[in-house]
């Protein structure tokens, strides 16, 4: 199978090539479709052809109240995404740190992690409101209680990813920090910390990414003002024009620059650490130089 | 006083976590078990014993409802499983620049990071009547009237899970892949070990971890799915999660919750028996 001769590929080799080249058009084709219907003319409908072009749908969009509160659940999503971001990456890396030991109770909080992880979306939508506002009588609302339950959702995918970093850390740097006698405050702001920023950032890239796009769980969750995925879903039974596609494309380009900013600050940082690597520093020793400074 | 705080540390960082799980995750489940043996009228629910929810459940409409909700998800499992071991196969063994690696292996994960609602609805241009794929097919003369059976029909429905959830699959069975030690497949092919020989005896024992997290997330979003069987479908199908939705809507809530809970314990019991086969947390916690 694989004959490891440079240049001479086997036939499964264009076969797989194949295969993946039309997932990957199955994959961003129809969406593709419908980023460029967004910009259909006036009198365009769902579907091709394209009847002219304009930014009509778009300023539909933003412009009227008939599809919707679209201007105002626009920013609750952006606010809502930041706040999870931040609790999540907070949150995060504190649990992280804390598995690293053996302490009482921790394969009860790794299951119940893993099981809001795989817990259908809407039964989580539905236990929320019930307990806080049946029970409890307490309001639900898109800061509070949808934030909690976005919370279950994104939390799970941060302290995966948490592991994941410290699997591959180096305890060397660590302890080459504390030969130096620096504190475990000192070794963990100077050393491990900086050294785990790029997946930092991949927690802080799926709290904002789950939250924005975040549906089933704040359904019920959310209170008297909807988030963004929820005027989507309002509009995908009322309305039945592009302005839906326009949405979609919105709602996409902000994923997108999102992914890119966090993508390629990560692509920066370790292109910095292998120029340090080849001047002959590690990225951790010069760290740890900096922690001795400090003190 | 060191020593007794290095003792507590664990416990006071994790406990931001275990406290936002247990508040709204773990105790809004156990309301929800409660309430399932509630009673209930038009207005109100009321606190009561009864298991009557769960008598209610057994009806030919509901047990139909599981069957095509475990339909759909074993159909989306095997697709989804035959294209992420395929895909990720072809990036661990066939890709050989790491760079290229990474950038493809990002190209199939960046949707994931997007809305799923605008990905599912994105199909509707291109299954519905005057979609592009029926435009195409008719405009080549190879049909004369445009298929009725693409959109708004459970191929649709199939379709949307295979095209949300892929990606799922994808990225664990990368991962176990990638953790395979190329010398062991070289053995193997000094063996004399043909291709077939060499997947199916040591790539897919090596990769189950992974087939089974993959397993494990696609079984339970298509469980746990509601808005692609609703919108696709056209309101012709249904899934356990979308009547459940449907009960919601008119504030149902003890029938609701009887039926969370019965499918909660068959995913359970679906996850537990994947766990048998695959000890998934040492691969997770390392």
């Amino acid at each position: 199978m694989q004959q490891q001769q440079f240049g001479k590929r086997p036939w499964s080799f264009y076969f797989l090539a194949t295969f993946f080249t039309l997932f990957v058009l199955f994959l961003y084709g129809p969406m593709f479709a419908i980023y460029v219907l967004s910009f259909q003319g006036p009198s365009g409908g769902l579907t091709f052809p394209m009847n002219g072009f304009s930014f009509d749908w778009f300023v539909a969009l933003f412009g009227q109240q008939r599809t919707g509160d679209i201007r105002g659940s626009f920013g609750r999503s952006i606010s809502l995404a930041l706040m999870v971001l931040a609790l999540t990456v907070i949150i995060s890396v504190m649990a992280g740190v804390a598995f690293r030991r053996r302490f009482v109770g921790s394969t009860f909080v790794f299951y119940m992690a893993i099981a809001s992880l795989i817990m259908p979306g809407l039964l989580i939508s539905l236990g929320a409101p019930i307990m806080f506002q049946k029970l409890l009588g307490m309001n639900t609302n898109w800061y509070t209680t949808a934030l909690g339950a976005q919370l279950t959702w994104t939390l799970p995918f941060g302290l995966l990813i948490m592991f994941a970093v410290f699997n591959r850390f180096n305890r060397a740097y660590e302890e080459a920090a504390y030969d130096l006698s620096a504190t475990t405050r000192q070794t963990y702001q100077y050393v491990v910390l900086p050294i785990l920023l790029p997946g930092i950032i991949g927690v802080a890239l799926f709290g904002f990414t789950l939250s924005y796009d975040e549906f089933p769980r704040t359904l019920y969750t959310v209170g008297p003002r909807n988030t963004l995925p929820l005027e989507i879903w309002n509009m995908t039974t009322n309305v039945t024009s592009p302005a839906l596609y326009a949405l979609g494309t919105v709602t996409t380009a902000v994923s997108f620059v999102v992914i890119t900013l966090a993508l390629g600050s990560i692509a920066l940082i370790q292109r910095r650490r292998l120029k340090h690597n080849l001047d002959g520093e590690s990225a951790g020793a010069s760290q740890i130089a900096l922690a001795e400074a400090d003190r | 006083m060191q020593s007794r705080f290095s003792r507590l540390a664990p416990y006071l960082q994790v406990a931001p976590l275990a406290l936002v799980l247990l508040v709204f995750f773990g105790i809004p489940l156990l309301v929800v078990g409660a309430v399932s043996f509630f009673e209930y009228d038009e207005f109100d629910i009321y606190p009561a014993f009864t298991f009557a929810n769960y008598l209610d459940l057994w009806s030919q409409t509901t047990l139909n409802l599981y069957w095509q909700t475990i339909t759909y998800a074993v159909i989306v499992w095997a697709i989804t499983l035959v294209i992420g071991f395929t895909v990720a196969y072809f990036l661990v063994f066939h890709v050989r620049n790491i760079l290229w690696q990474m950038a493809l292996f990002l190209l199939c994960t960046v949707p994931f990071w997007t809305s799923n609602i605008i990905r599912m609805i994105s199909w509707i241009p291109v299954l519905g009547r005057n979609g592009i794929i029926n435009q195409s097919l008719v405009g080549l003369g190879i049909i004369d009237q445009p298929l009725e059976f693409l959109l708004f029909s459970d191929v649709a429905v199939v379709i949307a899970y295979v095209h949300l959830f892929t990606l799922f699959m994808i990225v664990p069975i990368f991962n176990s892949m990638a953790r395979i030690d190329r010398s062991l497949i070289e053995a193997a092919v000094d063996g004399g070990a043909s291709s077939w020989r060499v997947i199916w005896e040591v790539v897919v024992p090596l990769s189950k971890t992974g087939i089974a997290l993959g397993s494990i997330f696609v079984l339970t979003l298509v469980m746990g799915d509601f808005f692609v069987v609703k919108i696709m479908s056209g309101g012709q199908s249904g899934s356990v999660v979308s009547a459940l939705y449907n009960e919601i809507a008119v504030l149902q809530y003890p029938p609701a919750a009887a039926s969370a809970v019965v499918l909660l314990i068959i995913v359970t019991m679906m996850v537990a028996g994947i766990l048998r086969i695959v000890d998934v947390r040492k691969e997770l916690a390392g």
